[in-house]
């Protein structure tokens, strides 16, 4: 039953979800919405549970003290973490100390990160240019083809830049993309379909 | 039924039926060959890499949850993640996940817990390999280079759907020499992925992966399924592309039902 049980919940209710998608019943409308509110219910639980997680790990390494200044990083982590939780549980998420944390902190961390993908672009292109074999020197041609249509002194250079730069982008390319569109379409309706099935049941812990 | 989704529904119950016939064909016990899949093939090679540089294994099941469109993604993952944690099991290696769905995390701990339990290595499980990070896109990828700068894992498996954050993961993955196993259907990440990734699994890979990895008879016979079902798409729009341009409109009038 540890494993039956699960299997047939998700048939029933995927199969009701799948359902509501396409009928234009009331009944089965309503039950999905329920359906994904309960979803939200349960994630924000899971929240909880992965707090737990967080602490535990992070509780571990302040506890052992090794690994140079790791267990700083952890106490720094666990300290923003029951400070936000306090502020904002007693003053609410509006507060202006919770505010300044959040947009003085916070969004700048994550901002930074995402501004890094430029450096990493820059990298990754060293080495997928490289001229390993003929795949590499075409995909370098390529690249510097499109490169060459999407800036000015490329069209400058020569008019017809920008032309063979939008026909690699709209013809092979799209065309490579589509494939895998629909490949990766039908492939998740079949993992889907096998999840429901309960053929694929690894996610409960019933190994390879 | 809905306007505009009778099509659809029509075209998900024979794909449906493709992937059920492909299944009893494998039950009956038809022979289904299936193209080994370089990736796939490398997991092992990658863990046994992890081995002789006594270093860990770092996997992560993207940053997808189980309930939006990128689910099936997820599941695959954590699938293909159940084989890699049996070998880290029987290898000796440790196994480091990192999560960012808090809903994954349950799923996660109890798959790699239960495969160490089958390999017998019960007091190799580390509860806290299995690491929650962020439910934050960027504060989990922030994360997620820390560790890997730290801990610097000999193999790194990045599986299911990624964002922005591909690319930076995969990159920092290579900094610290990892041998990178990659695979997503988010197909603007995978030009990232075959860039700074050793092996790629590229949109139904994935998918594919996880039945290919099980050995079982009826998981593979989907995967026949499967591409019978791509046949038969392949089949439509090769017929509305000949109808259309023969100035018919029946499959625009079908496809719009």
């Amino acid at each position: 039953m540890r494993r039956e049980l699960p299997i047939a919940i998700t048939f029933v209710l995927g199969v009701l979800i799948i359902l509501a998608f396409f009928f234009d019943s009331p009944t089965l409308t309503n039950a999905s919405q329920s359906l994904q509110n309960w979803a939200v219910i349960i994630a924000a639980f899971a929240l909880g549970i992965a707090s737990v997680n967080l602490i535990q790990v992070h509780a571990k390494k302040i506890a052992r003290g090794q690994d140079r200044l790791d267990w700083l990083y952890s106490g720094a982590l666990l300290l923003g973490l029951f400070g936000m939780t306090v502020i904002g549980l007693f003053k609410g998420p509006a507060d202006q100390m919770y505010q300044f944390w959040f947009n003085a902190l916070f969004t700048p961390g994550q901002a930074t990160v995402y501004a890094m993908t430029g450096f990493y672009i820059a990298s990754a292109a060293f080495r997928a240019f490289r001229i390993r074999n003929l795949e590499a020197g075409i995909l370098l041609v390529s690249a510097a083809l499109v490169m060459l249509g999407n800036v000015s002194v490329g069209e400058a250079l020569w008019s017809k830049f920008p032309v063979i730069g939008s026909w690699l982008v709209n013809v092979p390319n799209l065309a490579a993309q589509r494939g895998m569109m629909i490949g990766a379409g039908i492939g998740g309706i079949a993992g889907g379909l096998r999840v429901l099935l309960g053929i694929e049941k690894s996610y409960l812990g019933s190994g390879s | 039924m809905v306007q505009g989704r009778v099509f659809s529904f029509w075209l998900l119950v024979v794909l449906i039926g493709s992937m059920l016939y492909g299944m009893w064909r494998a039950r009956k016990g038809i022979a289904i060959k299936i193209r080994r899949i370089a990736g796939l093939n490398a997991i092992e090679e990658a863990v046994g890499r992890a081995t002789e540089m006594g270093r860990p294994v770092h996997y992560t099941p993207g940053l997808g949850g189980i309930s939006a469109a990128e689910a099936t993604q997820t599941f695959a993952a954590l699938a293909i993640m159940g084989h890699v944690a049996h070998l880290s099991a029987r290898m000796d290696v440790p196994l480091i996940v990192t999560i960012r769905q808090p809903e994954v995390l349950p799923l996660a701990e109890e798959s790699v817990r239960q495969a160490y339990l089958e390999e017998g290595k019960v007091d190799a499980y580390v509860p806290t390999n299995i690491r929650f990070l962020s439910n934050q896109q960027f504060a989990y990828a922030a994360a997620v280079f820390g560790i890997m700068a730290r801990e610097k894992p000999a193999a790194n498996f990045l599986m299911g759907a990624f964002w922005a954050e591909a690319l930076m993961l995969a990159e920092v993955g290579s900094e610290v020499g990892a041998l990178q196993i990659a695979g997503t259907a988010q197909l603007s990440q995978v030009p990232f992925f075959i860039a700074a990734s050793d092996y790629c699994l590229i949109g139904e890979e994935l998918f594919a992966g996880a039945a290919y990895l099980s050995g079982d008879p009826t998981q593979m016979g989907s995967i026949f399924g499967q591409d019978l079902g791509k046949a038969i798409v392949a089949l439509l729009m090769l017929a509305g592309v000949i109808a259309t341009n023969m100035g018919s409109s029946f499959f625009s009038t079908l496809l719009g039902k």
